[in-house]
This record gives structure tokens, sequence and C-alpha cells, in this order.
């Protein structure tokens, strides 16, 4: 029997296109960036929002057991829906400290915000350009991120915190 | 001596106004080959989101200091992954994605290269 090697190949590379094909179907083509989780944080430098002469860095967050970064606005209300679990975490775990970042906001609406729900920060920065979320990975808001005392990311949270994500940072805070 | 002046006015211009230009021209290629997270099949230069804007801002700025393109793609790809760049750069995990083309364009030769030596051993017999 003559073998038509042309034939074969042809098969081999159909086959192969197939299977790339077949495994490009399984891809989650979803972003995350879970991937950024075990990554260290990048050194900043965060302005204070009510007084843009006080500044804290990556050095003051190294002090906490951990830090979570919070970025929120007073125009994004699904920041509304997640401040009542900010406000629970620090008044019953003390072992962390939570830093809000103000992302492209104006101040006074800002202040207006955290004087109507309540302040749940221990340090309130500003972010008006946005240039500190791209530090962060941040690409959109509200946005959370969990670190330790080694400035070690152990979660990141896209979009707001819920009872299921509250539960898991208790969880990992233990 | 006012030609003079005119001349040298006229130089420095012209050198700021094309250096100006070739940077411009430098950054939007850099744009192009961002992807906008936030947008669907945008790239940084094409979309108006804000998430393009704060972008475009930290490139610019990482570009006036005097960073490479690979030195910005490098800083964007560990703050959000391989994805935000549309060029991926070369590794183990891609390297298919790279080697792929160069295969097919190599086996379509060997076959028109079969295929013309058996269509000439044929013209022979």
């Amino acid at each position: 029997m003559k073998i038509n090697i042309s034939k074969i190949i042809i098969f081999s590379f159909v086959i192969f296109f197939l299977s790339i094909f077949w495994q490009g179907l399984k891809i989650n083509n979803n972003y995350d960036t879970k991937s950024l989780i075990g990554n260290q944080i990048s050194n900043f430098q965060l302005a204070k929002l009510d007084n843009n002469t006080q500044y804290i860095s990556e050095k003051d967050l190294a002090e906490n057991t951990y830090t979570l970064i919070n970025f929120f606005a007073s125009w994004c209300s699904p920041c509304r829906n997640e401040h009542k679990y900010l406000l629970n975490l620090s008044n019953e775990k003390k072992q962390i400290k939570i830093i809000g970042i103000n992302f492209k906001d104006k101040k006074n609406n800002a202040m207006n915000f955290l004087n109507e729900l309540g302040n749940p920060y221990d340090f309130v920065g500003t972010d008006s350009d946005g240039k500190i979320s791209i530090l962060f990975g941040i690409y959109g808001i509200p946005e959370s991120i969990l670190v330790d005392s080694d400035l070690t990311i152990i979660k990141k949270i896209v979009g707001p915190i819920n009872q299921f994500q509250y539960d898991k940072i208790l969880k990992l805070i233990q | 001596m006012r030609i003079k002046i005119f001349i040298f006015v006229f130089n420095v211009f012209f050198l700021t106004s094309s250096y100006s230009n070739e940077n411009q021209t430098k950054l939007l290629e850099i744009y192009k080959n961002l992807r906008c997270l936030v947008c669907q099949g945008q790239s940084i230069a094409d979309s108006n989101s804000d998430f393009a804007a704060t972008i475009k801002l930290v490139v610019q700025d990482q570009f006036n200091e005097g960073k490479t393109e690979d030195e910005i793609y490098e800083f964007l790809t560990s703050k959000y992954g391989e994805w935000i760049v549309y060029q991926p750069t070369f590794s183990k995990n891609n390297f298919l994605l790279w080697a792929l083309p160069y295969a097919v364009l190599i086996f379509g030769a060997v076959i028109i290269f079969l295929l013309v030596r058996k269509t000439k051993h044929n013209n022979v017999n």
C-alpha cells in the first residue's frame, strides 16, 4: 500500500490547528488581576485628602500587620454599597488598617461623602489625576487591595466588597 | 545681524517642533500597542475612556523621564499582566504564537517545492 506523505502531513496540520482552536475555546477571556497576588506593591507617595502637605508611603504601610487599600469616589455608587463593610472592618478588627484613596474626585464631594456615611479610613489620600491607581494595577473603582507587612498583595478585590468578600478578608487576617 | 537672529530663531523653532512631532509619533505608537482593559477591542490610542486617559498620562510621564518603550511595557505588564500589550514578549508560554507563522511559511515552501519537482518529473517522463 502506497502511503501518501503529503496527505498525512496535511491531516496532521489540520488536527494540530483544530486542537489549538479547541484549547482556545476553553480559555477564559475575562480580564482579571489575580496574577498580581503575591507581588509586592510599588513605591508610592500619597498626599492626604484634607491636607496636601502630609504624605504616606509604602514604608508606613510596612508598619501595619495588614493594610486594606481601598479606591473610592463620591461619584461611584457601588462605593456606597461597600462602605458598611469597611466601617465594620475598621470598628471590629484592630489588626487591619484601612487606607482610602479618593480617585478622580472633588475634595469637597469626597469630604461630604465621608461625613454622610462615616469615615472607616485610618488615612484618606487623594489621587486626583488617577496616576497612583496605575501603580496599584487599578482599572475601575471600587477596588481594594489587601497587603501584609511585607507589602505583598494577598488579595485583590475588583468591584465593591460584599458579605462574601468581607468574610474572605476576615479569614485571611485571622 | 537681523538675518542671523532670524535664522537662529527659525532653527530653534524648527528643531523643537520636529523633536516634539517625533515624540508624539513615538507616544502614539506606544498607545497603539496598549490594550484598553475596560473597552471592547480598542487600544489606548483609540479610546477616550477614563482608564485610557490615565494610562496616557502615565506613559507620557515615563517617556519624559527617559524610559524606553520596552521599560514602559514592562512596567505596565507588571501591573496589569501580559494582557495589556497587544504584542506580547517572547516566552515559553507563547513560543508557538511566534514560531507558527514561520513554521507554516516553511511548510508551504516545502509543499510548493515538492509540487514543482513532481510536475517537472512528470513532464520529463
